[in-house]
């Protein structure tokens, strides 16, 4: 499939959104009692969440044919899992602005309303990534998308970004401490990096749904090759199902992808465990970016290496 | 869930605010279309389902025609070349400028020497015109494009049939069981030919694709014959051996129909040697038994009776005729009815000299065993076992069917006849056959085998479309002199019917530009397009002053020898003039060819002009009906003149017409006779009551095929959807050639000048006066330098040879046959300029099988090195399996010269695009000729012999040229039909 | 709305003939010509004169060869493609905005132009490569069964069929009600053994393709030996039709 940058900016960049807004909510139980009832505090990972999302949802927006009419998008929840993300992202903005809200008239997010709004985004962001995956999950079209792990994958990844996010801005220090950190990181990253393999291996078998066979109608038998296409020059289909990866080149962006998100955070993570620091930040940020540059190779080949059944028979 | 939720849409919008009914001229087939219109804009054009030829489809180039219509490379306005010739630089001028020069042009040539302007015409349909036109300015140098496209077709046909594959005759689609089609891609008849397979699909009837290439047609035949190119002379000599051998040969048709009876001198050496023995009236004669002058039983025939079961007694005379023992033969005219006529034997003739019947001759020469299946498979490139099958399927099929019509008939002889006896097997043919150097002995090998079935006109087989069958040969001869006002005896184009026809001077030389109808193609009855601009450069036989083109590409995909072609009309003497004076030509579009014109006159499109599909010219009858058809302007003709000035071709070629003077073009008082085409059409007679149009004739309309002009004509075709028609009698639909009513209603209509049986020629004896005269007889005899050839290939029966380019090259050196097919939704150069044809195949591939590539180590889309004896190109390949595997094969037309056309310099087009024709030369390898049939003239296009080598990776193919001057075309989207969904 | 309506009774759809495909790419030219000033028009056309041109067509004629077999030498299939009209597809149901529904009458599956706002998602849960984008128009396009000509009481009723059935010059393609089993083309969907593509993804497609029939090339042995043996090297074998009594 053609990689669409603004598709894979937006699932990586909201991902992490919704993780740190997760991790976020994770959090506010682990809080001491000060910073639990300093909105303030929270409000610093909520705001890039929001960024996070905000950008990548725009970024998706701007990749419609017709930006203007997205509202509309929100229309068919009850088939479309696009609509059901679309309407779950919008529902995230609720507890968030009552977030908002609350932070600045120094409201605690400890009361109850406070855990309803907590609960509501942590469930929310979790279900949103969820539908994100399962628009490319519910696509039978392209084995490698409608496989079983992709959804996994989508939310590991965005707990694993979003962990590393809310890390590197300072969660940490109220609740987990550096092991903790450090451990977090190390869950994620091995999740992520085993997941991933997995996934691999079972799409490097190849197997698609359908034969070319199947495809014309024709007995299994039967040898079938493209004589002519139907025409010569590239078209829609050909440029939007028809990207094809050199096998070497996935072979190489993979093992930069699996550096970048797994083995890199993975060892910023040791020293923290190991050596006691007092500001470990520059390793986490490192971790961080480095995760997040690894997501964007990793999404990206998600799709330049995905077959659709139509190259079966174009 | 609610269909409330549904949008409504309107489903109830009409197609246009207007319906114009015409003809289609995206190619040659025309079918008759419905143009909707819909705010002076083209919203649809479909098939019109009550006209005879398409019957409502329309092919991809038919529905493009919208985008045809408005395609940017349109030409706008007259042009003068400012710049070199070829380089595309020119001035947009006035009509009147353009005119004037034209004709004064025209004017000087026609004083000095009318033959000095050579006037050649391509793709068009209105050779009644342009011959006519040709005749009344007064140059024997004047063809159409049917020298380089199937002549050998026409040729063989005419001469053998008195009818012809190609449009003019068709496979009896209805009742046929078995069709053989023998090299046919798209054919002229495309639409048709269409309907008709998917016709036979349904009825069960046996598709045979005999073709080097599998695709198209042949994809869906029951049966494919990959055969090597060249090759199907032999082939069908296979068959026919076969046939001759199991006796499965309808003798009956054989006897009634043809010459096979007739008998043939057999003198060597002396000047009647192979001539046919005939009475003191000129009556040909055969032999019938010794006591009878006509059968005893002269009764009509039954359906499906073999006949006179009497058998005669063993002739021992006739067996040994040598002997001078030939006591139990009678001689009477051949034409005799109820007799029973020997077929074989020697005979011998009352002065004394020996005579054989046309039938012995050939059963001699094809039971020859170099015809046998096992002797020609090699060669072929099929099992000797698939001939032999195929030859029994198709006598099972002839012979052992159940067709029979139950429409009695009446023959010439005034005999009844209760039924129509089938032949189901049909045959039909094109260029595969056709553009080989072999193409008309080949034809001619094929007519042959269908009339060893008995399989022309019968129900089933090939029918003959009207006008044909028409005498054989044709009676019109071609012009040769002038009279005092300049005009030519008769229309340039014609038919031979022996040497003394020939446009040769004393010395035997060529007469015409193009050399035909010279002792080296004497019966190029279709001229020969293809060398005629080599012959202008070289002044062969004569310089000339005015080379006057109409519809032909003649620079690019219609060129053989592409590059030398471009040489020649740019080249120079020693002046520093121009060693062709002065080129006019007509195109509608920024074709190659109109780069190398000095005047450019720009032709409207198809849908903008009046044409005449009349049947003096090619027709669009079928087999029931005689049809003809016009085209006329169905767009508003200010709305199109927006920034353009155009003329349809036929109204500027009167126009000039009356310019120069010409009497028929020119009323007494000197003033234009016709005011323009549709006039002409009108009011025109070529004979008394004979015009262009066969429809609505006589003042008041009611009269058809002959009448006086009407002036409403053109109302009355507008009227009834743009053609006419006039369907043949049931009882005259079959055995055309023998069937009173046939050709009494063909006489009726005009067709025919008497309504006399067309006797069907197994033996040529026209092509025998020719090696007569070769072998020193006769007052018109071949220069010494070309008695041989003329005597080798001027065989009365068909034979097989080489093709010139294999037989002057090695297999050593040039191992593959290269030859093009059309595509079907492509016509020739015009399709690439359309937005959406272009977009189905703007690029072309050589293929190849598997196993060459192998050989060659060549992948798929490697780049190749293709190699002839004349040149090389460098193109990219693809391999596919289905096709002979010592061929190559690519699509025709699609290469561009960078610049033409409109599109842009680096289109795939023209950047990776390319054409076979660079590889072929005019000439053959030794040079001695042009790379033509020998006896019709015909192009042998698919005489191309080549080897393959890999080569590097490109980025483009190879040969180039320069880029024909001119701005790339806008990138801008093309929405069109936005506009008519505004629309209300 | 993209939830599926009840399936209906009427399945209109189109039946093509593969057996009689000749690959002339008619159906393609007349379906993005009447379809292009239709109600889903234009189908934008980019670079038309250009380097690398490209349009949008609802209707796309493939080639494939079939390779040999012992019996028969290799095939040459042409296939041509369009949207299905499938009874239960995915590019519907994915779709976020409704612009994609299929018609409860008739179960034809349209875009609604107005509602799409060009996500593409349809085109990738469509197996059948039958839906086309337009950059340009910045919407989803796709055959509608030629819905404003089927219907079409200004068209003569004899021609109120798809532009790709009307034109098609072997007649290989038929439209009609694939739900009626009485309907013509049922019935030659049921003589003929047409086949519906790639079943096993589950999207019921109503259109319905037939198979090539086995080609009858004949076997390559003779069956039995040539009726006659003639010793063809003398004249002699010419005298068997010498007393052969002829009626002319
Ligand atoms: N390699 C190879 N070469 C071949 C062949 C082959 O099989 N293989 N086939 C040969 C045969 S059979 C033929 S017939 C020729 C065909 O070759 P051409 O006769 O050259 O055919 P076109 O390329 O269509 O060119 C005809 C010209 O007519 C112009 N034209 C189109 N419409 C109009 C109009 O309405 N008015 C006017 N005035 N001009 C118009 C076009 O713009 C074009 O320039 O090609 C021959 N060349
Ligand atoms: N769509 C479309 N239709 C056209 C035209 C067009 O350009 N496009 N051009 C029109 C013109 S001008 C013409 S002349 C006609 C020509 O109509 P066709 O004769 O049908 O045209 P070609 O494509 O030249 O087809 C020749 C066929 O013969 C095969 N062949 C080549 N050599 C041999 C051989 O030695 N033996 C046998 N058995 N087969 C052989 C080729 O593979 C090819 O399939 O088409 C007309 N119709
Ligand atoms: S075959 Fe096609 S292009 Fe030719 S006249 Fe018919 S519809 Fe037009
Ligand atoms: S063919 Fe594709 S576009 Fe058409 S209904 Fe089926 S899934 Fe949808
Ligand atoms: S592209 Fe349009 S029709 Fe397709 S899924 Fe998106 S909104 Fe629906
Ligand atoms: S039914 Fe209409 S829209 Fe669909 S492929 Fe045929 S012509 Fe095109
Ligand atoms: S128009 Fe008919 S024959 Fe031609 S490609 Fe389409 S379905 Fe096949
Ligand atoms: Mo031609």
């Amino acid at each position: 499939m053609h990689p669409a940058f603004s598709v894979i900016f937006f699932t990586t960049l909201s991902g992490a959104g919704y993780g740190l807004w997760f991790w976020t909510m994770v959090a506010i139980p682990l809080l001491d009692d000060q910073a639990r009832h300093s909105g303030l505090a929270l409000l610093v990972p909520l705001a890039l969440g929001f960024v996070l999302v905000a950008v990548g949802l725009s970024s998706s927006v701007l990749h419609l044919g017709k930006p203007l009419r997205a509202w509309r998008a929100f229309s068919q929840w009850r088939s479309s899992w696009l609509s059901r993300e679309g309407v779950l992202a919008m529902t995230t903005f609720v507890p968030l602005a009552y977030f908002a809200a609350a932070s600045f008239s120094r409201v605690p997010f400890s009361n109850g309303l406070g855990g309803v709004a907590a609960l509501w985004l942590a469930v929310g962001s979790i279900a949103t990534v969820l539908c994100t995956a399962m628009i490319y999950a519910s696509l039978r079209p392209i084995p490698a998308w409608s496989h079983r792990l992709v959804p996994a994958v989508y939310l590991v990844f965005a707990l694993h970004t979003g962990a590393l996010i809310a890390l590197t801005i300072g969660l940490r220090t109220f609740a987990i401490g550096n092991e903790g950190a450090a451990l977090l990181i190390l869950l994620t990253s091995m999740l992520a990096w085993r997941l991933k393999r997995r996934y691999w291996q079972d799409i490097d078998r190849g197997v698609l749904p359908v034969t070319r066979n199947s495809a014309l109608g024709l007995p299994a038998d039967r040898e079938i090759k493209q004589f002519e296409r139907p025409h010569t020059e590239a078209n829609y289909l050909t440029k939007e199902m028809g990207f094809v990866l050199a096998r070497k080149h996935s072979r190489r962006l993979r093992l930069i992808a699996v550096l970048l998100f797994a083995l890199v955070p993975a060892l910023c993570a040791l020293p923290l465990w190991f050596v006691p620091m007092a500001h470990p930040t520059p390793l986490l940020a490192l971790a961080c970016a480095s995760a997040l540059l690894g997501t964007f190779v990793e999404r990206w080949l998600f799709f330049a290496e995905a077959k659709h059944v139509v190259m079966t028979y174009y | 869930m609610a269909p409330m939720s549904e949008p409504s849409l309107d489903l109830q919008k009409p197609v246009g605010d207007e319906l114009k009914q015409t003809t289609c001229y995206m190619c040659a087939c025309r079918c008759g279309i419905n143009v909707h219109l819909r705010d002076g804009k083209i919203r649809y054009i479909e098939g019109n389902p009550a006209h005879p030829v398409n019957r409502g489809v329309l092919c991809a180039k038919g529905s493009a025609g919208i985008m045809q219509h408005y395609s940017p490379a349109r030409l706008r306005k007259p042009m003068l070349r400012t710049g070199e010739r070829g380089a595309n630089e020119f001035r947009e001028i006035e009509w009147d400028e353009a005119l004037t020069l034209a004709a004064t042009w025209l004017g000087e040539t026609r004083a000095r020497d009318p033959d000095r302007l050579a006037f050649f015409t391509g793709r068009d349909q209105s050779q009644a015109l342009t011959g006519w036109w040709a005749q009344q300015y007064g140059t024997i140098n004047y063809a159409a494009h049917g020298g380089f496209c199937s002549v050998n077709m026409a040729a063989g046909g005419l001469y053998t049939l008195g009818g012809s594959f190609w449009e003019f005759g068709e496979p009896d689609w209805e009742h046929t069981r078995y069709l053989m089609l023998w090299g046919v891609a798209e054919d002229h008849d495309s639409n048709p030919i269409k309907l008709g397979l998917g016709h036979l699909k349904g009825s069960g009837a046996k598709i045979v694709a005999v073709n080097p290439v599998r695709t198209g047609y042949g994809a869906i035949a029951d049966e494919w014959v990959g055969i090597r190119p060249g090759t199907d002379g032999l082939f069908a000599f296979a068959l026919i051996h076969e046939l001759l051998k199991a006796d499965r040969i309808d003798l009956d048709y054989l006897v009634r129909y043809t010459n096979a009876h007739w008998l043939v001198v057999q003198n060597p050496g002396g000047a009647d040697d192979g001539l046919f023995a005939r009475d003191a009236d000129g009556q040909a004669l055969c032999a019938v038994r010794g006591d009878a002058t006509a059968s005893p039983h002269p009764r009509p025939l039954s359906p499906g009776e073999r006949g006179d079961e009497i058998l005669l007694p063993l002739g021992e005379g006739a067996r040994r005729a040598d002997e001078g023992n030939a006591v139990a033969t009678n001689l009477i005219p051949a034409n005799t009815p109820d007799i029973s006529p020997r077929i074989v034997g020697d005979v011998t003739l009352p002065d004394g000299r020996r005579a054989v019947p046309v039938f012995h001759l050939v059963a001699e020469r094809y039971l020859d065993p170099q015809y046998a299946p096992d002797a020609v498979s090699d060669r072929c490139g099929i099992p000797a076992d698939t001939i032999r099958r195929i030859a029994r399927e198709i006598a099972a099929a002839a012979f052992d069917s159940d067709v029979n019509l139950p429409v009695a008939w009446t023959d010439t002889h005034g005999r009844r006849h209760a039924s129509m006896r089938g032949r189901p097997v049909a045959m039909h043919a094109m260029r595969g056959i056709s553009a080989h150097s072999n193409g008309f002995h080949t034809c001619r090998a094929l007519h042959l085998l269908q009339l060893l079935l008995g399989a022309v006109d019968a129900p089933g087989s090939f029918r003959y479309q009207p006008p044909f069958p028409r005498p054989i040969p044709p009676a019109n001869r071609p012009g040769k002199s002038r009279g005092a006002d300049g005009k030519l005896d008769a229309p340039p184009l014609g038919f031979i019917h022996g040497p003394e026809d020939l446009l040769v001077d004393a010395q035997g030389q060529p007469r015409r530009l193009d050399h035909a109808y010279s002792w080296s193609y004497p019966l190029a009855v279709h001229g020969m397009l293809h060398t005629v601009i080599r012959n202008a450069w070289a002044g062969d036989p004569n310089t000339i002053d005015v080379l006057f083109l109409f519809m032909a590409n003649m620079s690019w995909n219609s060129a053989m020898n592409t590059t030398e072609t471009m040489r020649w009309l740019t080249d120079k003497d020693e002046h520093g003039e121009y060693r062709i004076p002065k080129i006019i030509y007509s195109d509608a579009y920024a074709s190659e060819m109109t780069a190398y014109a000095d005047l450019v006159l720009p032709d409207t499109t198809y849908l903008e002009r009046f044409d005449a599909i009349s049947l003096l010219d090619r027709p669009i009858s079928d087999a029931d009906c005689a049809s003809d058809a016009i085209r006329h302007p169905v767009l508003s003709a200010p709305e199109q003149a927006a920034g353009r000035d155009v003329r349809g071709f036929q109204s500027v070629l009167l126009d000039l017409g009356a310019r120069l003077k010409l009497p028929a073009m020119t009323e007494a008082d000197g003033t234009p006779k016709y005011r323009d085409y549709a006039d002409y059409i009108v009011r025109h007679e070529r004979a008394p009551g004979v015009g262009l149009l066969a429809g609505w004739r006589g003042e008041d309309g009611s009269q058809s095929g002959k009448g006086a002009p009407n002036p409403a004509q053109l109302e009355k075709y507008i009227a009834n959807g743009g053609f006419w028609r006039e369907a043949i009698p049931a009882s005259a639909r079959y055995y055309k050639m023998a069937n009173r009513d046939y050709l009494e209603w063909s006489a009726k209509l005009g067709f025919i000048a008497k309504p006399e049986p067309v006797v069907l020629q197994l033996y040529s004896e026209t092509l025998q006066k020719f090696r007569l005269a070769a072998q020193g007889h006769g007052p018109v005899q071949p220069p010494a330098a070309q008695r041989e050839r003329v005597a080798t290939y001027f065989d009365p029966l068909p034979i097989w040879y080489e093709p010139f380019e294999g037989a002057q090259t090695t297999v050593a050196d040039f191992p593959l046959s290269a030859v093009t097919q059309r595509p079907p939704f492509m016509y020739h150069a015009w399709g690439s300029q359309n937005a959406w044809l272009r977009q189905i195949t703007a690029r072309n591939y050589l293929y190849l099988h598997p196993s060459l590539a192998e050989k060659q180590g060549v992948l798929d889309g490697d780049w190749v090195h293709v190699d002839s004896h004349h040149g090389r190109i460098t193109v990219q390949a693809k391999l596919v399996a289905n096709m002979q595997p010592d061929t190559v094969w690519t699509w025709n037309a699609i290469g561009k010269r960078r610049g033409a056309w409109k599109l842009s310099k680096n289109s795939p087009e023209s950047k990776q695009g390319f054409l076979l024709n660079h590889l072929i030369s005019d000439i053959t390898p030794r040079g001695d000729y042009a790379n033509a049939d020998p006896v019709t003239g015909q192009a042998a296009w698919f005489d191309l012999r080549v080897r393959l080598s890999k080569a590097e990776a490109q980025d483009g193919s190879s040969p180039q040229f320069a880029p024909l001057a001119g701005a790339d075309p806008s990138d801008a989207p093309l929405r069109y039909g936005a506009m008519f969904r505004k629309s209300k | 709305m993209t939830a599926l309506p009840a399936v209906s009774k009427k399945k209109l759809g189109l039946v093509i003939d593969l057996d009689t495909c000749v690959g002339c790419h008619a159906c393609a030219v007349s379906c993005k010509e009447w379809n292009a000033g239709g109600i889903a028009g234009p189908l934008t056309d980019e670079k038309p004169y250009g380097d690398d041109p490209a349009g949008v067509w609802f209707n796309r004629v493939h080639s494939y060869e079939i390779e040999a077999l012992d019996a028969q030498p290799a095939m040459t299939l042409h296939f041509p493609r369009s949207c299905l009209h499938c009874e239960t597809p995915a590019c519907v149901t994915v779709c976020p905005t409704g612009a994609s529904y299929k018609r409860a009458e008739d179960g034809i599956v349209l875009v609604d132009e107005d509602k799409c706002i060009g996500c593409k998602l349809c085109s990738w849960a469509c197996p059948y490569g039958a839906r086309e984008y337009s950059p340009v128009e910045g919407v989803m396009k796709k055959c509608t069964l030629c819905v404003d000509r089927i219907y079409n009481e200004n068209i003569p009723e004899a021609s109120r069929q798809p532009a790709c059935v009307q034109a098609c010059p072997t007649r290989a393609r038929h439209f009609g009600d694939l739900g009626d089993e009485n309907s013509a083309v049922s019935k030659l969907v049921a003589e003929r053994g047409g086949v519906a593509l790639m079943p096993e993804l589950g999207y019921a497609p109503v259109n319905r393709y037939l198979p090539p029939r086995a080609r009858r090339a004949g076997a390559a042995t003779p069956a039995s030996p040539p009726a006659e043996n003639l010793e063809t090297k003398e004249l002699p074998s010419l005298l068997r039709w010498l007393d052969r009594a002829l009626s002319r």
